[in-house]
Parts: C-alpha cells; sequence; structure tokens
C-alpha cells in the first residue's frame, strides 16, 4: 500500500469537539501566516529566528513553543475537568473513553515533555551561557538541531489530534496495554516517535551544556562560584545524560514488540511488563527531578536578587542539589511499591525516598535564611518564589507520605498521588519556570513585563492551584482512583465542582500571564529597561545589555566572586569600557536544524503510518542534511573590533558613561543597531 | 482587593474540608479492616511527624518574608551575610532527625503491613483466586468449588486470602474500605491478606487504568454478620451455571458493567491454568499439583486464540 496504514477514516469528521478544536487552530494558525505575509516577515523570520544559532533566541522560541504546548495542555486538563464534573449520577458526560482516554495521556505528556522541558530549556538557553560569561554555547548547531528535534516532536504530538488518534494509555503506556493486542491503532506510535525524536534532542541539550559550563567558563569562575541557577542546570544536565539514555532504550524495545513482533514487554512468549515499568521510572523518576532542579535554581536567584543579598550557603545549595541528583535515581521503585516486590524492597526504596526530602529541607532553610536580615522586595518573582515555598512545603510532605509503602498501598493510582505530582510540578517547576520568566524576561527582551496584571496572574494560579488540587488531595482520600471516565459516588460530586472552579481561577492566571505579555508589548517604552540590570542582579548576565548583543559580552568578563557582577559594580569597574576590542568568532547561522527537523516529522510520521517508502525518504532526508552540514566549512566568522566597538558605543551611550571618548560622526551614524545579517555582509 | 480575601476563604476551605474527612464515608480514612485500619493510623502517624517541620517552614517563610520587607527600614540588613556554621548544622540536623523517625516507622510498617503477610487469626482463612479480566474480576473459591463474576462474600473476622493474576492489561486490585492494593499481572500471581472487622458491603475496584472500560471494572465484598449469612450466599452461588474452559472463553469477551455472575462449579485448577497462560512455571505446577503437560493442556483449553502464535 502506498499509504500504509494511512486512509481518509483516519480524520476524525465525526467527532464535532476535534473538529472544532482543529478548525480554531488552523484559523489561528493561517491568520498568523496571513499576518507574517502582509507585514513581508517571512525573510527576517527565517534569517533571524529559525536558522539562528544564538543561544538566546533559542532560548526564545523554547519559551514560545512550551506557552503555545501550556495552552494546548491545559485545554485537555479543562476538559477532564468538565467530564469529571459532568459524568456522575449516571451521566456520561461529554467524552466517551476512547475519547477521553486520550486527552489524559496528552495532557501528560504535553505537560511534563513539550511544556515544562522546553520552558526549562528555554530558561537555561538564554541565561546558562550568560551566566558562565560564555558567547554561546559548545556547540551552537548541535542546540538549534536539539530545538529542531523538539519542534519535529511537538508537529508529530499535534498531528495525532487530526491525523489517527493519541494513545489511550495513560501517559506512562505501560504494557501489555500499550502493546500491539491492546492497543492496534497508531496512538501509541505516535506517544513511543514523538518521545524518542524530542527525547534525542533533550540528551543534545545535556551534553550540549554540560560541555559549555565546565569547557567554557569566563578566567576566574571556580566551579564552586558558578551562579547557582547554571549549578542546578548542570545537575540536571548530569541526570539527562544518565536517564534519557533509559527512556530511548525502553521505547526502542516497545517499538520492536510493535514493529517486528519482539517479545521484550509482552505478557507471553517470555516477555514481561514489569521489566517496563522498572526502566520507564527509571526514567521518569529523575526526570521529575530534572523539571524542579532548575526551578529551585531560580528560586535561589530571584530570593537572593531581590533580598539584596548574597545566597546564604551556596556551597550548601550545590550539594544539596547533588545529593537530589544521585538519590534521584535509586528511587525509582516507589512507583510501584503496590507490584509485590516484598517488604524489604519496599522499605528501602522507601526510605531512600525520603532520605531526599533532607536535601531538599535544606534548601527551603536556606531560602529562609536568605531572606532573613534582607531587604526583601515584594515583585511578582518574589510571589512566585513565596507561593512555591508554601505549596511546595505541602507536596513535599505528601510525596514523603507517598514513599511510606504502607501508606501508599492505601494512597496509589488515587487522585490523592494527581494531587501531590501536581502540588511538586506546579507549585515547584512552573512556579519556578513563571518567575524565571518574569525575572528574565527584561534581559531576554530589553523590557520589563507588567507587575499588576503579573500579580494577578500569580494570585489567579495561587489560589486556582489550592481550589483545583486540595480537593483531589480529599477525593484521594474518599476512595477516588486515577483515570476514571465517569463516576457514580454523590460523596464525590461536591469536590469535582470545587476542583472544576479551581481549573477557572487557573485559566484565568494562564490568561493574566498572556494579556501581561500583550500590555507589555504595547508598553515597551515605558517599561524599557536601557541599563541591562533592572532589578540590581548579582550574577554576570546583568551586567551586559539588554537585550545582549549577539557576541553576549565584548570582552569576556574576569570573575572573583560568587557574585560576580555585584562583585564588579563595587570596585567600580562594571561599566568601563576597554581601550581596544579583539575580534570575537562567533557561529554562522544555519538551517541544516530545520532541514533534519523537518525529515525527521516525516520519517516519524511515515513510521506511524507503516508508509515504508516515505520512512525511507524521511531517514535518507536526515543523513544527507547531516553530511551536508558536515561537510559545509563556511560556518563561523569573526565580528571586527569596529563592529564591536559601534554597538558598544551604543550601550554606553544610552548609559551616560564615557561616551566623549568617541567622536561624533560614528554615533550619529549608528542609530539603529546593525542585524546580524549585515555583520554577514561584511565578513 | 479581592485577592487578599483568600487567604481567609482558603482557611475556611480547609476548615470545611477537615470537617468532611472526618465523617466521610466509604474512603480509605474509613476503614472497616484491621489491615486499613493499621494503614491509616500510620497516615495520620506520618503527616503529624512531618508537620512538625511543614508548619514552622510555612510559618517562617510568610513571617521572615514580612518582617524583611524592603519597606521595613527598622529590621537589620546584613547583604554579605551568607554563611552560619551553626545554622547550617541544624537545617541539616533537623531533617536528618525527622527522616530517621520515619524510616524507623516505615521499616517497621512496611514489614508488619506487607500485603504478603498472613493474618494473625485463629479462624481458618477463606482463599479467594482473583483475576482480572476485560473490564470485570472472576473470583474462584478453590475450597467451595464455586466462583463468582464482580462480587465475593466472606465471613467478618475472618482472614481472607486473596491470590491475583490477570488475563488483560495491568489492573490493581483494591477495596479501599478494608487495606491495601496489589497489582494484577498477567502470568504474575501476586497476594493480599485482608480482613473485614465488621459486616457491611464494600466498594471494590480496580485501581490501575486498563483501558476503555476500567470505570466500570467494580465489584462488591459482602463482609457477612455469620457463617450462616456466608453458607446462604454460597448456597446462592451454587445455582449459577458451570464455569469451564468454554465458559471461560465467554469471558474473556470485552464487556464494560458486567452484571454480577454466579458459577456452581469451577474446572479444577482454573486459576493456574490462567498463570500458565503467559508463563509456564514449575511454581506454578508444584502449587497446582498438576505436571507440567496436564497444565499446558488447561492453560490452552483457556485460550480464544492460542497466543504468541501469527501469520
Amino acid at each position: 500500500m502506498l499509504l500504509g496504514k494511512l486512509t481518509l477514516d483516519a480524520i476524525p469528521f465525526h467527532e464535532p469537539i476535534i473538529m472544532g478544536a482543529l478548525s480554531g487552530a488552523g484559523l489561528m494558525g493561517l491568520v498568523v501566516f496571513a499576518l507574517i505575509t502582509k507585514f513581508g516577515k517571512w525573510g527576517y523570520l527565517w534569517k533571524e529566528w529559525l536558522t539562528s544559532v544564538d543561544h538566546k533566541k533559542i532560548g526564545v522560541m523554547y519559551i514560545v513553543v512550551a506557552l503555545i504546548m501550556l495552552l494546548r495542555g491545559f485545554a485537555d486538563a479543562a476538559m477532564m475537568r468538565t467530564q469529571l464534573a459532568l459524568a456522575t449520577n449516571g451521566h456520561m458526560g461529554i467524552f466517551p473513553p476512547e475519547h477521553y482516554d486520550q486527552i489524559f495521556t496528552a495532557h501528560g505528556v504535553i505537560m511534563i515533555i513539550f511544556m515544562a522541558m522546553p520552558f526549562m530549556t528555554g530558561l537555561m538557553n538564554i541565561v546558562v551561557p550568560l551566566q558562565v560569561g560564555a558567547r554561546d554555547v559548545a556547540f551552537p548547531f548541535l542546540n538549534s538541531l536539539s530545538f529542531w528535534l523538539l519542534v519535529s516532536a511537538v508537529v508529530l504530538v499535534n498531528l495525532s489530534l487530526g491525523v489517527g488518534e493519541f494513545a489511550r494509555t495513560g501517559w506512562v503506556a505501560y504494557p501489555p496495554l500499550s502493546e500491539l493486542s491492546y492497543s492496534p491503532g497508531v496512538g501509541v506510535d505516535y506517544y513511543i516517535w514523538a518521545l524518542q525524536i524530542s527525547g534525542i534532542g533533550t540528551t543534545l541539550t545535556a551534553i550540549n551544556f554540560l560541555v559549555t559550563i565546565i569547557k567554557m567558563r569566563a578566567p576566574g569562575l571556580k566551579l564552586m562560584q558558578i551562579p547557582i541557577f547554571t549549578w542546578t542546570c548542570t545537575w540536571a544536565n548530569v541526570l539527562i545524560v544518565a536517564s534519557f539514555p533509559i527512556l530511548t532504550g525502553v521505547l526502542a524495545m516497545l517499538s520492536l514488540d510493535r514493529y517486528l513482533d519482539f517479545h521484550f514487554f509482552t505478557s507471553e512468549a517470555g516477555g514481561n511488563p514489569m521489566m517496563y515499568i522498572n526502566l520507564f521510572w527509571a526514567w521518569g523518576h529523575p526526570e521529575v527531578y530534572i523539571l524542579v532542579l532548575p526551578a529551585f535554581g531560580i528560586f535561589s536567584e530571584v530570593i537572593s536578587t531581590f533580598s539584596g543579598k548574597r545566597l546564604f550557603g551556596h556551597t550548601s545549595m550545590i550539594i544539596a542539589s547533588g545529593v537530589i541528583s544521585v538519590l534521584g535515581f535509586i528511587v525509582w521503585l516507589h512507583h510501584f511499591f503496590t507490584m509485590g516486590s516484598g517488604a524489604d524492597v519496599n522499605a528501602f526504596f522507601g526510605i531512600a525516598t525520603m532520605i531526599i526530602s533532607v536535601p531538599t529541607g535544606v534548601k527551603l532553610f536556606n531560602w529562609l535564611f536568605t531572606i532573613y536580615r534582607g531587604r526583601l522586595r515584594f515583585t511578582t518573582p518574589v510571589l512566585w518564589t513565596l507561593g512555591f515555598m508554601v505549596t511546595f512545603s505541602i507536596g513535599g510532605m505528601t510525596g514523603v507520605l507517598l514513599a511510606v509503602p504502607g501508606a501508599d498501598f492505601l494512597l496509589h493510582n488515587s487522585l490523592f498521588l494527581i494531587a501531590h505530582f501536581h502540588n511538586t510540578i506546579i507549585g515547584g517547576a512552573v512556579f519556578g519556570y513563571l518567575a524565571g520568566f518574569t525575572f528574565w524576561f527584561p534581559k531576554a527582551f530589553g523590557f520589563k513585563l507588567n507587575e499588576k496584571i503579573g500579580k494577578a496572574a500569580f494570585w489567579f494560579w495561587q489560589s486556582g492551584f489550592f481550589f483545583a488540587f486540595v480537593p483531589l488531595y480529599v477525593l484521594g482520600f474518599l476512595g477516588m482512583t486515577r483515570r476514571l471516565n465517569h463516576t457514580d459516588n454523590p460523596a464525590w460530586d461536591p469536590w469535582l465542582y470545587v476542583a472544576l472552579f479551581g481549573a477557572v481561577l487557573v485559566a484565568c492566571g494562564i490568561a493574566c500571564q498572556l494579556l501581561q505579555i500583550v500590555v507589555s508589548l504595547r508598553d515597551r517604552k515605558k517599561l524599557v529597561d536601557e541599563t541591562g540590570d533592572p532589578w540590581n542582579g548579582h550574577t554576570l548576565e546583568w551586567s551586559t545589555s539588554s537585550p545582549p548583543p549577539f557576541y553576549n559580552f565584548a570582552v569576556v568578563p574576569q570573575v572573583h566572586d560568587i557574585d560576580a557582577f555585584t562583585d564588579m559594580k563595587e570596585k567600580g569597574i562594571a561599566y568601563v569600557a576597554p581601550a581596544k576590542y579583539a575580534p570575537i568568532h562567533m557561529p554562522k547561522n544555519t538551517s541544516a536544524g530545520v532541514y533534519i527537523g523537518a525529515f525527521c516529522t516525516v520519517f516519524g510520521f511515515a513510521m506511524i503510518w507503516h508508509i515504508w517508502w516515505l520512512a525511507i525518504v524521511g531517514f535518507v532526508g536526515i543523513l544527507a542534511s547531516m553530511l551536508a552540514r558536515a561537510y559545509d566549512n563556511d560556518i563561523d566568522y569573526y565580528v571586527q573590533p569596529e563592529e564591536i566597538e559601534r554597538i558598544e558605543r551604543q550601550r554606553l551611550a544610552k548609559l551616560g558613561i564615557d561616551v566623549e571618548r568617541y567622536d561624533e560622526r560614528d554615533t550619529g551614524k549608528s542609530a539603529a543597531r546593525p542585524s546580524k545579517a549585515k555583520t554577514l555582509e561584511q565578513v | 482587593m479581592i485577592f487578599r480575601k483568600y487567604p481567609r476563604l482558603l482557611r475556611g476551605l480547609s476548615l470545611t474540608a477537615a470537617a468532611l474527612l472526618t465523617g466521610c464515608q466509604g474512603g480509605v480514612l474509613d476503614p472497616k479492616g484491621q489491615v486499613g485500619a493499621d494503614e491509616k493510623s500510620l497516615i495520620i502517624t506520618a503527616t503529624v511527624l512531618m508537620l512538625l517541620v511543614v508548619i514552622p517552614v510555612i510559618l517562617m517563610t510568610l513571617g521572615f518574608a514580612w518582617k524583611y520587607r524592603a519597606s521595613n527600614e527598622k529590621a537589620t540588613y546584613t547583604p554579605k551575610w551568607s554563611h552560619s556554621n551553626k545554622i547550617e548544622a541544624v537545617v541539616w540536623i533537623i531533617p536528618i532527625i525527622i527522616v530517621t523517625f520515619l524510616a524507623i516507622l516505615t521499616w517497621n510498617t512496611t514489614h508488619k503491613l506487607d500485603p504478603y503477610r498472613p493474618l494473625d487469626s485463629d479462624k481458618k482463612p477463606i482463599n479467594i483466586q482473583v483475576v482480572a479480566l476485560d473490564w470485570k474480576w472472576l473470583f474462584i473459591y478453590p475450597d467451595l468449588n464455586i466462583a463468582t463474576v464482580n462480587e465475593i462474600a466472606f465471613p467478618a473476622n475472618t482472614p481472607v486470602n486473596f491470590k491475583i493474576t490477570s488475563d488483560a492489561a495491568m489492573n490493581s486490585f483494591f477495596i479501599p474500605q478494608l487495606g491495601g492494593q496489589i497489582y494484577a499481572m498477567a502470568g504474575m500471581q501476586t497476594k493480599l491478606h485482608l480482613i473485614a472487622n465488621e459486616p457491611g458491603t464494600f466498594n471494590g475496584i480496580s485501581s490501575n487504568y486498563s483501558g476503555g472500560g476500567f470505570s466500570g471494572m467494580k465489584f462488591k465484598a459482602i463482609a457477612t454478620a455469620t457463617p450462616g449469612e456466608f453458607d446462604a450466599w454460597v448456597k446462592k452461588a451454587r445455582e449459577g451455571k458451570t464455569l469451564d474452559a468454554g465458559a471461560y472463553q465467554q469471558l474473556l469477551k470485552r464487556s464494560e458493567n458486567n452484571p454480577v455472575q454466579y458459577y456452581a462449579s469451577v474446572t479444577p485448577n482454573l486459576f493456574y491454568g490462567v498463570l500458565n497462560k503467559y508463563m509456564a512455571s514449575h511454581q506454578t505446577a508444584m502449587e497446582s499439583g498438576l505436571s507440567s503437560f496436564q497444565l499446558a493442556a488447561l492453560a490452552k483449553s483457556l485460550c480464544i486464540t492460542p497466543p504468541v502464535v501469527k501469520e
């Protein structure tokens, strides 16, 4: 067959909700497309963004993807809450199981892999090279490739909405349910290929950033002086490098089961589903620390900056993060105490899990003692941080409770568990990313975000969180299990309604977040930050302009202290122009990442639908683009000192420093900042 | 400002929650069996132990943030102070002490509440073999040679020994008011020991998602007040049909919200046959008392289409 399993039946014409969502998304896409065409921005978009290898731009694109997927994932959540509020007392709600089961699977996959991960990676992209005083990451093209692999996976996940189906297995896709015998459709295949492609991108990112942090630090920046956000990202990257190959492996084995009739995880023929569950969580548990550790780093930066104080226990924080990372690898079994491993094994993993609360508790105390004897400014990022400290304490406590096997036997798979991990992932990771978003937004764009709407967003999220998830804790105690399509217990109903109300509040929070971006964009002149240091920051990212020039630092800074920029400000050398600039070696933009990503989408789609000829086309396309890139020697250039001087002079002029050193003629000429494209022409 | 009202609203909500929880019916905090009661008290002990740290942390967060707000010029300000061996020692040691207590509690209770551990009782336990199917529960009483779908009964204050497997995707066998759950997996045998301390009818569920009909995969667990009532229930079951290979194959067909069914007699060792469909194990053969060949033949008769074989 020319089209494999793909027929017109794969498009769910008979499902009004899906078709509505599709046409809505299609319409929005068309509007965006039309607007870009109208303003003639395709060339700009392609040259300045899509093919960019600049870590700051890639970071921004990651966060754009994360925000779009946040909307998609939240739409899934809203549908689930609506279904469960309606489908009680004999009513079946609006979604039959075959649709509803896809929604909760998609919600989990999207929120973790396609919202939280890109949000975290985006912030890491924007901030880490700046914090270590580097001009870009170690492998700029690889960074672009990682991003496009993510986009490729995102495209596949969203395609599943309109072409075929998504997995109906829950986001963990446990076999034998995810095997061909129980899931013969393409849903699980969409799941496998989307996770595989984005997982490879994530692994490459982690390697890239580890090399950057180890090899490209500014002179004088000792390991133990690296800013805490970069340290937490380092630990997260170590976890990625160690755990993502497990995911790649386990999904590869599941693929062999599904495509080539292997029996790794089937119930019969010597397969063993328990192996999948172990391997999945050997990745899955470190994954939650991958998400939350960088968030811990953000809170540390925020609380120290806005307390106007050095972070309490910097070394202690680094060690605590390390302990969390190592322990995070030996606790995976607590996800399935109920498998019947025996008391010794269960007790070991339970105790190992609760030991993690020691370094986590230390972190909380360190934040407390950073506030202690500080001058805390209640900005939006600080609200997120305080909200986190309160919320996460509760989430940590319920987590330790679940780590006690005797308690877990009652609470496992219940809505108590759902409430717990949303408590840590929303109250920990997402609050952190939103704090980081507000905190570093001026760095990325040169203007601050509207504080008032930002604070409103926080209060909606915070109250919405409690309204949405406290009822879930209660429902867990009342014996309600997860992934139910409908319920018939009148005692649960009030709590389900309150949870729906909570979801409405969170929706308001998300709306505020979007409104904040729109309003701030409108008022960008008023909110502009000329200094590059809007918060009186401590670390190197604040020492350069906002947005930073594409080369980040005209002169690589010399570091003498943990709070390198505070140190420079105190010594009065923060804004001094050097006598002379040296040429800067920079990478050129490349479209190879875009092409490889596009061929990955083709390959993945073809594999999902068993269109073998197209899979070969996609695979050859990937190889050919990689080879073309490998044999391309025109990948770098030098920014000349005159160019650097012109850019830097503008910045210093804005700051009102030392401008008289330069003559009138050049200052007048460089009214507009030259784009990178122009720089390329000059070379 | 509307948001200023939230703290009070939240407090109100949590108070209501606490009030409702104490009076909650049918959940895990309303146990009717010894195992469930022990597990509930474990939840409460562990929570109280942790609140010893969590409440001070939350209060300190709010207190410190308020006291050291930027507008409070009177508060001490030490921008360079970032290290104190004393504080570091305390913040590491306090969590370590709490976790040590929790670890001891965990080690002991995990062994005491091990679902595989038979319960201490002077009464002879009831044996029930459980098979999770798409999407219903099959229960076999090997000693009584009866079987049921989606309903079990046993006398109160008598230990019940469950042996559990699955002939479908993975499920979790759970009667929330009697005690913890355990997975049901094809080719595997798990064990669970429960007891009801008082008579009553309790909800049983699958608490591990297993496909489209999962929400309706429920059963009733009836703890009878007297042995006589239990005998009457058994007598009712004996009025049903026979559960042989053919009837079992009928059960294998997917069904949702399956009604209660009774089987007056069961093919001997059917449970071991189901186990053996997926994994021929010497141990299973030993336990059933059949030879490996007999067990293999039985297993084969329980398959709609022989597994593994594909064109």
